[in-house]
């Protein structure tokens, strides 16, 4: 394992350290120490590696992760995980707003709660959240799963397309377009895979589910040009 | 953007580091906000005594004989403490009034920052380490206190347009985020007789709670209907005479993060602002809610 002292040796030469291990590297396991919640930590990855920042780290932990595991044992700041492609992100604490941000892929699990605009304009990342998530969440979500264990602020899902919500707890209200749906077989099934992926000994039978009623005017075909 | 810091001190042991945690925190906040920087210091309290804090360009020539000509004005006993362009006019408690409007013919050109018993302001343009250091922040003592560091966006880099806000006695506020509605909400309270110095964002959002204490509401429920009477972005943090409170908007996009001990409660617009803080690693740490309006007081 690797020892990064971010106090001592610096973001950029942590990132560019990082940015330079290769596909087949040997030195697969890294520890950040000190992050002492800077910016920027561990950002646009693109190996499988594993990095673990012991502490909490400020805006932007993560962003445009690919292939990495980035284990962060302390709270996240803004937009952790942003426009994630591939790999897994694991949160210990909580995360603060945008969580998983835009993510078109990969994991996001966030083991406390998320602040507001968890998964905005999400594209196909799955994010298992084991506390409750904010306000705004979901907002314009696309594509991929946003998995709640707890309760969800208000409007969940505003303007939403293809995404699933699932939530155990209360919604405080949804959003424009935003509809409780039926959870059918296929959906437990889903569920149960990202529980499980996120480390939650929910059951998936506890969960509602939630997506777009398709009504707002882009759904209309002609509305089309 | 700009950044906010606050510290309340529960553990009276801390008082005396009061000053020198604040300016880490402030300093910590320099890439939120590099145009100017002020802090609001609550420190003690002499019976019948109250302080101005006045500030002045020319401060050498202005402050030479300041508190004597403001003694003869009101006929009573006034000590200035000088520190860089600004000074603590320490004046009798009920005479607060009369001294601040004495200001006005004895020293015209002098702008007060603060008034109050136990509140004094400090702010000026330039990097937050230089505002601290020519103030010598670090050295004060208090009970708590409120920091700022500003990045403009809605008015002109000038000591009046940085922060804290004094709103009213032993009173102040600082602000990250931009008001939207403060040029028609400026004109409504400039009608109701409410004296604006500057085009600034947040001078109309502390004229604001100054114009709604003045007409009976208290502190909190001033910053209850700030929430409807407001629009724009915005993270307040507002001074009290034995307290500090928080409140957000509604859509809260502005960073805003407290950290609880058996010690103190702590402000920060991140929270690299409070890394430093003694025992921070067994802190509650935790987002203050949207549109809440929170308290801690002594």
């Amino acid at each position: 394992m690797q020892t990064f002292d971010l106090a001592a040796d610096g973001l950029r030469t942590l990132n560019a350290t990082l940015h330079a291990q290769a596909e087949a590297t040997n030195q697969t396991v890294w520890e950040v120490i000190n992050p002492k919640g800077s910016h920027a930590i561990a950002v646009g990855l693109d190996a499988p590696i594993e990095v673990n920042v012991k502490g909490s780290t400020g805006y932007y932990c993560a962003g445009m992760n690919k292939q990495a595991t980035v284990h962060v044992h302390g709270s996240a700041g803004p937009g952790v995980a942003e426009n994630m492609m591939s790999g897994t992100v694991i949160i210990e604490g909580d995360a603060s707003q945008y969580a998983g941000a835009t993510g078109h892929g990969g994991t996001l699990v966030i083991k406390g709660n998320a602040s507001s605009r968890c998964g905005i304009s999400m594209k196909g990342i799955d994010i298992i959240v084991h506390g409750n998530v904010g306000h705004m969440s979901a907002f314009m979500a696309q594509s991929g799963n946003l998995v709640v264990c707890g309760d969800a602020g208000d409007a969940l899902g505003d303007s939403i397309y293809e995404a699933r919500l699932f939530v155990r707890g209360s919604v405080k209200s949804l959003g424009a377009d935003c509809i409780e749906k039926e959870m059918r077989p296929e959906h437990i099934a889903i569920l149960t895979d990202l529980l499980e992926r996120g480390g939650c000994d929910a059951k998936p039978e506890e969960f509602k589910r939630y997506g777009s009623a398709r009504e707002l005017y882009n759904f209309k075909p002609d509305n089309a040009y | 953007m700009c950044g906010i810091v606050g510290l309340f001190l529960k553990d009276k042991a801390l008082e005396p580091q009061l000053g020198a945690m604040l300016t880490d925190m402030l300093i910590t906040m320099t890439d939120r906000g590099p145009d100017s920087a002020g802090i609001a210091i609550y420190g003690d309290k002499v019976e019948g005594r109250a302080k101005l804090t006045v500030q002045s360009v020319d401060a050498s020539t202005i402050f030479a004989d300041l508190a004597e000509e403001l003694g003869t004005a009101i006929g009573d006993s006034v000590t200035l403490t000088r520190k860089d362009t600004h000074a603590v006019l320490d004046v009798p408690a009920d005479k607060i009034a009369e001294a601040r409007a004495a200001l006005k013919t004895v020293a015209p050109s002098v702008r007060v920052m603060s008034a109050g018993e136990t509140i004094e302001i400090y702010k000026e343009v330039g990097l937050p380490k230089d505002v601290a250091a020519r103030f010598e922040v670090s050295k004060m003592h208090g009970t708590h206190g409120i920091g700022h560091t500003r990045m403009a966006t809605e008015s002109a880099v000038t000591t009046m347009g940085a922060h804290p806000f004094n709103t009213g006695p032993d009173q102040c506020l600082v602000h990250n985020g931009s008001l939207s509605n403060h040029n028609s909400l400026r004109r409504k309270l400039q009608r109701d007789g409410v004296h604006i110095e500057t085009q600034n964002d947040t001078e109309v959002g502390a004229a604001y709670l100054t114009w709604r204490m003045q007409n009976g509401a208290t502190l909190g429920e001033a910053l209850e209907s700030s929430l409807s009477d407001l629009d724009g972005f915005f993270t307040f943090v507002v001074g009290t005479e034995d307290g500090f409170g928080v409140v957000r908007d509604p859509i809260a996009c502005k960073p805003a993060v407290m950290a609880e001990t058996d010690q103190y409660v702590a402000f920060g617009s991140e929270y690299r602002a409070l890394v430093n803080l003694p025992g921070i690693e067994d802190a509650r740490v935790w987002e203050p809610e949207p549109a809440t309006v929170y308290f801690w007081k002594h």
